[in-house]
């Protein structure tokens, strides 16, 4: 629960204003975005997200490295890339 | 070096390590904290101490939310699990987490209805399902966490649910910096400061250790080219006899953090006058209750809990490793009778562990310097 996952914003959520799609590793969720409405967020960009929420916008090169790299930290990832398929919020 | 061809730029990665050799003064031995369990988690991985002089060491800090959960806690909220009506939701990092007695999955094995959650939102929909049980959050984590058991709480208040609540064990990452600043068993030369906390409270908090303890900070990322780079930035304040906070990882971290979570954490929660840490003990205004005003949905208020205080196991010196006195190597039961399958200690449950961290990776890293040696 302790990482930060990058995901890309797809789509907004129709019946929610604080929930987006978001692509984590190709699985798609909806994400709260609560904590960025300060940010102007639009579909293509790039977010950090934690346990469900959007932590921080960030540039899709950041995405990309930090994929990199947890691509590499192995089981602490792909469990929390299990959790996320499980996630079902609204 | 060969083996900063692994790195995203081996060429920076050169040139780090080679300023970061250069920058140490003769003689003198600079010891760093990092206090992030990610941060533990790239050193180990990547070997990052097999790149760093030999005066220069890194020692881990209390920077992973499941390691610090007291055992007491642990009981507290199987306890809770048991009331026949209730349904416990936890991040799966806590389901192995030992109590006194037993783990929420031993629990789970004997009866009590116990599920693994992404996230808070989730519990809220169990809540939402099922209206004739009592759903309870089991709430840990940093400030990079406490905003998502807020937001959900509010949710969960306009929402108008009533049968759900927090057990709230969200802990304060600068009153544990300032307890291991205050711990006469280390003397440290600065920090490498934790990436995502930051991304909430922002680098502003960190002030105080630069004014009272003249000591450097630097927020960093989580890649090794980050760790690399903050070690130099830290050693650049000390050979110019600065001590300041400064933003590596400003690429992601605001330096005022996010207004809106730390707005949430201010309306739902309050910090607590004391809170007890695994390892560190009893520390004063380090962690967040539920506030006065959303006691319907705290579990604390709810429930009649125990309040059961267990002293950590004597063989394991998880406090000596969370507060950076020991490598996980050092202590006594590491690698034989404490494993990730068999864990004596929180710090080698969670894969942010600096225990556990080492555990998978460490023996990777000695095997990597014989091959360097060669080299």
């Amino acid at each position: 629960m302790c990482l930060g996952i990058p995901g890309e914003l797809v789509g907004t959520v129709e019946e929610f204003t604080d929930l987006a799609m978001v692509d984590v590793s190709g699985v798609r969720r909806r994400i709260n975005m609560g904590l960025l409405a300060d940010d102007d967020l639009k579909p293509g960009d790039w977010v950090l997200v934690h346990v469900g929420f959007a932590l921080s916008k960030i540039s899709e090169s950041e995405a990309k490295a930090v994929m990199d790299m947890l691509h590499g930290i192995g089981q602490a990832y792909t469990d929390e890339i299990d959790a996320l398929k499980e996630s079902d919020i609204s | 070096m060969r083996f900063v061809d692994e790195f995203r730029d081996a060429e920076t990665a050169r040139a780090l390590a080679a300023r970061i050799s250069a920058r140490c003064e003769p003689g003198r031995r600079y010891k760093f904290m990092e206090v992030c369990g990610g941060h533990t988690h790239t050193i180990y991985k990547h070997g990052i101490e097999d790149y760093l002089p030999e005066a220069v060491t890194l020692v881990h800090g209390p920077g992973c939310p499941v390691c610090v959960i007291p055992m007491g806690r642990v009981d507290d909220a199987i306890h809770i699990a048991r009331q026949p009506d209730v349904i416990m939701t936890s991040f799966g990092d806590m389901m192995r987490v030992p109590g006194g007695e037993s783990t929420f999955l031993d629990a789970k094995a004997e009866g009590a209805d116990i599920r693994m959650v992404y996230s808070p939102l989730d519990a809220l929909k169990i809540a939402r399902t099922h209206p004739d049980r009592r759903v309870v959050f089991m709430a840990i984590g940093f400030e990079t966490t406490a905003p998502s058991t807020a937001v959900t709480v509010l949710r969960a208040a306009e929402e108008g649910i009533e049968n759900f609540s927090v057990f709230c064990n969200h802990v304060l990452i600068i009153p544990a910096i300032k307890a291991i600043l205050d711990s006469p068993d280390l003397r440290l030369d600065g920090f490498i400061g934790p990436g995502h906390v930051s991304t909430i409270i922002g680098c502003r908090p960190y002030e105080f250790i630069a004014r009272d303890y003249r000591q450097p900070f630097v927020v960093a990322g989580f890649e090794p080219l980050d760790i690399l780079h903050s070690v130099d930035m830290l050693l650049g304040q000390l050979a110019e006899g600065r001590g300041e906070v400064e933003n590596q990882y400003a690429r992601v971290v605001p330096w005022d953090g996010n207004r809106i979570a730390m707005e949430a954490i201010g309306t739902v929660m309050r910090v607590r006058p004391h809170f007890e840490w695994r390892g560190l003990g009893f520390i004063s205004h380090s962690a967040l209750g539920m506030a006065e005003e959303y006691a319907a949905f705290d579990a604390e208020r709810i429930f009649d809990i125990p309040g059961t205080r267990i002293a950590d196991p004597k063989a394991c010196q998880c406090g000596e490793v969370l507060k950076g006195v020991l490598k996980p190597w050092e202590c006594k039961v590491f690698g034989t009778a404490c494993t990730p399958e068999t864990p004596i200690g929180t710090c080698m449950v969670s894969s942010e562990g600096a225990c556990a961290a080492y555990y998978n990776f460490g023996r990777f890293s000695r095997e990597r310097v014989r091959e360097a040696t060669r080299a």
